[in-house]
């Protein structure tokens, strides 16, 4: 990255402040998404903290002006630690009155509204269910309201490109982004960079949007818009290099990272669906790792073409979101009962059905763990944040190839689409990513195991000598022969999940962040932003409280059942109606309380702390 | 193993004991491919043979290569990861009507029409059999089976004209007791750089017995079916006396030789001909016509498998080998210290 041009002393009172939130949104064709991630690649090569949640609906032009089509995207940046994109905004930027009203009663009283006047006509207001208009009933007193006509000075400062004036309507976001820079003390090179990059093919748009950019933020000085401007100091992160990454970036880069270490070729077999496509668009690009994408005719192929690609050596992979998760449990089968690794990468969404698609939830993990027929245990692994994702596609390559098992990794759309700043690690750290070889034809047996693991031998067609069969009936032990002897079957059924369950000698032990008694809050996946931050400001105001985040969802760590014991209460927060709780009841008959969540959103932060605060004590000599 | 070793029909063996019923279809085609395999100068692990789900789909366990078998009807998606995975790999699948054709349709027609380069051997026996007597979807109308004693009110597919649907490059047919053309048109088979599919008749003695009657028996063979030879008129019947015509614009019909009608008057065989021809000797069927076996369509179009690696060179070419420091490290970075 350049260095950044300093911005100007601007003519208001500063004010610093630690941590901001700021929610663009408009209609669905209106740019936010473009907005918000502008705002976001500003705030990280600032150095601030920072975290996104992009909020979009399922259909890519709901009609324009509904509240069907309402887009949004917050963005929580920050000089301190953060973890979430924020409970609610400090400021919103409403487009249009649908706009409006799909996100005012997010906004903090006494909040920032930019509101965009141009659109607060009788058609607007109508297509929004507005009966009045709210810019002047009265129902917006709780706010700081800035009115502006973003359409019409749009317009003015795209005079002169000639541009027609529906592709001058275009370059309102930018006018928006340029304000909220004014506002912020951000510097504009992030932006005027990227939208010369951007637009090569459309020149008449670099200056265009140039000018609107410029144009907002000249317009909040010239006006003096606010009466005060606010700053917002970097962040001290973790000193290392850092990139601001989204979770499905971050798998599809996880993966490459394991093949290349694995010394193996990377395949994707995938079928397009929400939320996870990204991550084929992304390893699409990376044909020169030597990675293989293949978009199949369905979900089943999509997972069919893996196992084929990991018998032939590659490290096979498939990517898929509930409905297609579901296709894919007759070929996961397959893979246990062949023993060949696999990954299937589940980036949970709304359900049942098709749900939704573009909405957050975290209930696939009893079908993670459970969704098969038969005794068919098989890794599960959950991310806790986008740039986990990476570490976690990481380790469920290394644990797939070390003990020949398919291993589901479970993300969702909240941490897939979001973004956050990423500390890059060092090559070398990365751990070795090593299988069970055969050592040759010499007696070979295709179903011979590992002493540690019981791993079977990965034996690669086009290997002379170790010419063998495998298939989905029951195998006898060793030689991996059909066989249909009882004894040996139940032999077979309990060896498949013993090399499952060994797998916990394999990863650390359960670690908790925060005091080591008093409330336990066991979380998993992408809760965790929302309960650590919760947890930690709960701490600070004199709880006894700590945080235990599962990566592994089974098996779970050897130890999870001595420290559930510590702890007088244990909250279990889940996007669903309460699946870990009950695995942990069920595993370490402990109770637990429950706090659910199904609304496609993510938990905030306040929802996590108010249960906190009715079941954690106080510390010694701190008061409740 | 290698290559320059002289491989046996005994070298393709498994040594399981196969378990087909006495008298099935399936013993003269293992016994073909077994004997073909060996003369195709490719070393035994290079060979990998994929099933899905049926009486045709053990197959791979009879094999001494390397085997997979998977489940029903998706036995195309796995052979062409692995086909993709390493093109270097020989591939076969077997497979039957309903495996291919019902619960498999949807992967047979895109392997089809993506060109991979595998082979599908397509046992077809008009039956269901594992399952112990439904009808298929190659069962005649009115078939009276477990599952319609009433008759059958489904159409069957024609397996042939759904590959030429599917733009198959290769489409072939053979008997399964016919063991001198089926290994001929397998050999063709395995020639072919592309998907070759291969429909063989295959008897179910126990649930479907003499379907294929008047193809599979010799005394009948000669007046029931056709061989195709790629620049040979079309001329079946014992004593060679009968050939095919077009009538009409692809209209065909079937003309006794001799009496004004002689061998220039009849339909020379073009493997390369239009796509329209080939359906039309696809829908030439009993009683109105012989059964035509032998390769119908033999034409190259670009590979999928092939054409894949080749896109991989050209951006490793372009871009370099992927780096992966560098990879991690693109895109907006900033230093923290």
């Amino acid at each position: 990255m350049d260095t950044l041009s300093t911005t100007p002393k601007s003519k208001e009172p500063v004010e610093t402040l630690s941590c901001v939130v700021i929610r663009f949104a408009g209609d669905s064709g209106d740019g936010m998404q473009l907005t918000g991630t502008q705002f976001t690649a500003t705030a990280a090569a600032i150095g601030n903290d920072l975290a996104t949640f992009p909020d979009y609906p399922a259909e890519i032009r709901a009609p324009a002006g509904t509240l069907a089509g309402v887009s949004g995207f917050q963005v929580s940046f920050s000089s301190e630690d953060i973890f979430t994109p924020g409970d609610a905004p400090d400021v919103l930027v409403a487009m249009n009155p649908a706009a409006l009203k799909a996100n005012i009663k997010d906004l903090k009283p006494a909040g920032i509204l930019i509101v965009n006047t141009d659109e607060f006509k009788d058609s607007e207001l109508a297509k929004a269910g507005y009966a009045k208009n709210p810019l002047e009933d009265g129902s917006l007193a709780a706010f700081r309201v800035h009115e502006v006509d973003i359409t019409r000075l749009t317009r003015a400062a795209l005079k002169e490109t000639g541009l027609p004036q529906r592709s001058q309507d275009r370059c309102r976001n930018f006018f928006a982004l340029g304000m909220m820079y004014y506002l912020y003390h951000r510097p504009m090179d992030v932006s005027l960079r990227w939208i010369e990059q951007h637009f090569t093919k459309k020149p008449e748009f670099v200056e265009a949007n140039k000018l609107a950019l410029k144009g907002g933020y000249a317009y909040c000085e010239a006006t003096e818009l606010f009466q005060v401007t606010y700053e917002v100091p970097k962040a001290k992160l973790e000193p290392g290099t850092y990139r601001n990454i989204s979770g499905n970036q971050a798998i599809a880069l996880g993966f490459v990272a394991a093949a290349q270490k694995a010394g193996r070729q990377l395949f994707l077999g995938s079928y397009p669906i929400t939320p996870a496509s990204d991550i084929l668009h992304e390893l699409s690009q990376h044909k020169n790792f030597g990675v293989v994408t293949f978009q199949a005719e369905d979900e089943i192929a999509a997972i069919g073409s893996a196992l084929g690609a990991a018998f032939a050596g590659d490290i096979g992979l498939t990517t898929t979101s509930g409905p297609g998760m579901a296709l894919k449990m007759e070929f996961i089968g397959l893979a246990i009962m062949v023993e060949l690794p696999l990954i299937i990468v589940n980036i949970q969404r709304g359900g049942p059905s098709t749900g939704l698609p573009t909405k957050t939830e975290q209930a696939d993990l009893l079908q993670a763990i459970f969704g098969r027929p038969s005794e068919a245990p098989c890794i599960v692994l959950a991310a806790r944040s986008a740039a986990d994702c990476f570490s976690v596609a990481y380790e469920a390559t290394r644990l797939a190839v070390k003990h020949m098992t398919p291993v589901i990794l479970l993300s969702d759309g909240y941490i897939a689409n979001g973004a956050e700043p990423w500390r890059l690690p060092k090559i070398e750290d990365l751990l070795p990513i090593e299988g069970n070889r055969p050592a040759g034809p010499e007696g070979f047996l295709p179903f011979s195991r590992d002493a540690e693991t019981l791993a079977r031998p990965w034996a690669i067609p086009g290997t002379p000598g170790l010419e063998h069969r495998i298939g989905g009936i029951e195998k006898a032990d060793g030689t991996g022969n059909v066989s249909y002897d009882p004894i040996n079957h139940e032999k077979m059924v309990h060896l498949r999940a013993e090399k499952v369950e060994r797998v916990a000698r394999d990863i650390p032990q359960a670690a908790v962040d925060g005091d080591q008694d008093g409330l336990l809050v066991l979380g998993w996946g992408s809760t965790y932003g929302a309960i650590t931050s919760a947890v930690r400001h709960a701490r600070t105001a004199g709880r006894r409280v700590g945080h235990l985040h599962l990566r592994h969802l089974n098996p779970m760590p050897a130890n999870l059942g001595e420290v559930l014991a510590r702890y007088e209460h244990v909250l279990v927060p889940e996007m669903n109606l309460g699946q870990l709780a009950l695995l942990i009841r069920a595993k370490f008959l402990r109770n637990v309380v429950q706090l659910n969540k199904v609304q496609g959103q993510p938990f905030k932060e306040s929802e996590i702390m108010a249960r906190i605060e009715e079941l954690a004590p106080a510390k010694e000599g701190a008061r409740a | 193993m290698s290559g320059n070793v002289t491989l046996t029909k005994k070298d393709f063996s498994s040594d399981q004991e196969v378990r087909w019923c006495p008298g099935c279809g399936d013993y003269a085609i293992l016994s073909s491919v077994q004997a073909i395999f060996p003369e195709l100068g490719i070393p035994r692990e290079n060979f990998v043979v994929v099933s899905g789900i049926g009486c045709s789909s053990r197959f791979p366990y009879y094999m001494n290569t390397f085997g997979f078998h998977s489940i029903h009807g998706r036995a195309p998606a796995v052979a062409s990861g692995i086909k993709i995975a390493n093109p270097e790999l020989s591939v076969w699948i077997a497979t039957g009507d309903g495996d291919a054709l019902s619960i498999g349709g949807n992967h047979i027609i895109h392997l089809m029409r993506r060109n991979v380069d595998i082979k599908v051997m397509l046992f077809n026996n008009r039956i269901y059999g594992l399952t112990k007597g439904q009808y298929s979807p190659t069962s005649e109308v009115g078939k009276k089976t477990k599952s319609t004693p009433y008759g059958s009110l489904d159409r069957p597919f024609n397996p042939l004209a759904l590959a030429l649907g599917s733009g198959a490059t290769f489409v072939g047919r053979s008997i399964d007791v016919y063991a001198p053309h089926l290994k001929e048109v397998l050999g063709r088979a395995a020639k072919h750089t592309g998907t070759s599919f291969i429909e063989i008749f295959q008897n179910c003695n126990i649930f479907n017995d003499g379907a294929f009657e008047a193809s599979r028996e010799k005394d009948l063979r000669d007046d029931n079916v056709i061989h195709l030879k790629h620049g040979e008129p079309l001329i079946f019947g014992k004593a060679k006396d009968k050939g095919i015509r077009m009538k009409g614009p692809f209209e065909p019909e079937v003309v006794a030789l001799g009496a004004g009608v002689s061998e220039k008057d009849l339909i020379v065989h073009d493997e390369k001909g239009s796509a329209t021809y080939a359906f039309m000797l696809a829908q030439m069927e009993p009683p109105a016509f012989p059964v035509p076996i032998g390769v119908i369509r033999n034409v190259d179009a670009p590979v999928l498998d092939i054409a894949m690696h080749e896109q991989i060179a050209q951006i490793t070419a372009k871009k370099g080998a992927g780096d992966l420091k560098e990879l991690l490290y693109s895109g907006d970075t900033w230093e923290v210290r």
